[in-house]
């Protein structure tokens, strides 16, 4: 499973607070946190800020990096931040993401071919959001094309499926779930990856709900989850699952996490 | 409510079959169908979304009872002489250009629609000369708009200023609301109110319009 851990976004207060004060201590520590707990990439999303989210964006990048070598999620609908925050990074990031929405397509095709990265292909379509998994199938494949076509190797291609919530539409989680499989077997070698918090908009105990449909879309053929890895409870669902399904030799990594006090029930 | 109990009940736990027989039950009796309306369905609507704001209760429910009143709706509409269902106010609403996003502003518009309001929905990715165009048209009291994506709430205030332009800017409110969506930002923008859900957009909807 590859983790992009997602705590470091401009939508939970006390990030936009240390983005403001230019707290880079506090980001960093938030950074190797996740590290720390698993996480593959880091995510960056600085969004919230609207007018200034090109120069916080840049300075997050900058900020995680000056002291962790690692390489980041770097999360944003705006083409324009995605493009001077990639030109920053160093190393191979994720790119967070690309969809089928004119807006985004046209002007982000040539950057996230610029350089060699990670693609997450948000099954958003051209003018509706897809309910059914032949909808979400459909707009994923069309991402994959045209990825492939300007020469992405379709192992760096994330497909989200676009989680919906469950609480509008009970059939939202097995359309996801149903997308997930699909795609994976049209597309042999694509990566899919999702959020785990919109399933459970709506209702009361979400992180039941979040961490039981982690178990179900590993299941499905998950390969990739954006989540909080310093959330025991989740990162002991996620290791176990993995295990359980014959990808952990040795059971390695479930004991490791064990030893280290990272998982409990 | 207690003329209506068993209807008010039923709507509260979404249950269609026996609301809909409360209410054919209320009308065989006699029952003014204003007080059909106002007492047993869209009180207890206001009931649904002021337990649904504090926590109480959760979308699936709040869906569940906003779908029962709308079939005990289909019973009553017919009665009602031409034009003659009071309607606490007309309200324009929309996802803001850009944004495909759809559910949170489907769940304003059941919960104004159970409160009483009439709703006219020009869907998603609407532009602000459409929601201009529209407010022109139809003279509605509210504009609502919703946005999910920091990227699209710049559509906002592109909107209010083309209800500027088109001179309808003071003859409509204009109510905001969206995950990103802020009510610092309703202020920064002059939006006349920001709503946080469903629930509370009929509150400020209802405040907007002069009503307690």
């Amino acid at each position: 499973m590859i983790i992009v851990g997602e705590k470091i976004n401009t939508s939970r207060r006390i990030i936009r607070e240390a983005v403001e004060n230019r707290d880079a201590n506090f980001i960093i520590k938030v950074a190797q946190d996740q590290a720390q707990a698993g996480a593959n990439y880091i995510d960056v999303n600085a969004g919230t800020f609207v007018d200034k989210e090109i120069e916080n964006l840049c300075w997050l990048v900058e900020t995680v990096q000056s002291s962790l070598d690692y390489p980041l999620c770097l999360d944003s609908p705006n083409p324009t931040a995605l493009a001077e925050a990639m030109k920053l990074h160093k190393g191979e990031p994720m790119i967070n993401s690309i969809s089928m929405e004119e807006d985004r397509l046209g002007p982000l095709l040539p950057v996230v071919t610029s350089g060699p990265c990670q693609i997450i292909a948000l099954c958003m379509g051209q003018a509706s959001m897809p309910i059914t998994v032949e909808e979400r199938v459909d707009v994923g494949a069309q991402l994959i094309q045209k990825l492939t076509g300007e020469g992405v190797p379709i192992e760096k291609i994330f497909v989200d499926p676009l989680i919906q919530p469950i609480s509008v539409d009970t059939n939202m989680g097995i359309a996801a779930l149903g997308a997930i499989r699909k795609i994976i077997d049209d597309f042999p070698g694509v990566n899919t990856i999702c959020g785990l918090s919109n399933i459970s908009f709506g209702l009361p105990e979400r992180h039941i709900i979040n961490r039981n449909f982690l178990a179900l879309a590993m299941s499905y053929g998950l390969s990739g989850a954006i989540m909080d890895p310093t959330d025991i409870k989740l990162t002991s669902t996620l290791l176990s699952i993995e295990m359980l399904l014959g990808r952990d030799e040795y059971c390695e990594k479930f004991i490791d996490a064990y030893q280290e006090k990272r998982i409990s029930g | 409510m207690s003329e209506f109990q068993a209807l008010s009940e039923a709507v509260l736990k979404g249950d269609i079959k026996t609301a809909v027989a409360e209410t054919q039950a209320a009308m065989d009796a006699g029952a003014n169908i204003q007080d059909i309306l106002d007492t047993g369905l869209i009180a207890t609507m206001d009931e649904v979304g002021d337990r649904f704001s504090k926590g109480i209760i959760f979308v699936p429910q709040m869906l569940r009872s906003a779908k029962t009143m709308q079939e005990c709706m289909k019973l009553i509409t017919p009665l009602f002489q031409k034009g003659g269902v009071t309607s606490k106010g007309k309200v324009l609403i929309g996802t803001v250009k850009g944004d495909l996003h759809d559910i949170g502003k489907n769940l304003v518009l059941m919960m104004m629609e159970g409160a009483g309001f009439t709703i006219t929905d020009l869907g998603v990715d609407v532009t602000p000369e459409k929601f201009a165009q529209k407010t022109q048209e139809i003279e509605p009291d509210i504009v609502a708009m919703s946005a999910l994506l920091s990227t699209t709430m710049p559509s906002m205030p592109l909107t209010i200023e083309a209800l500027q332009n088109a001179g309808v800017r003071d003859k409509v409110k204009i109510m905001i609301g969206g995950a990103p969506v802020t009510d610092k930002y309703a202020q920064e923008i002059k939006a006349d109110a920001y709503a946080s859900d469903a629930g509370s957009a009929v509150t400020k909807a209802k405040s907007l319009m002069g009503i307690s």
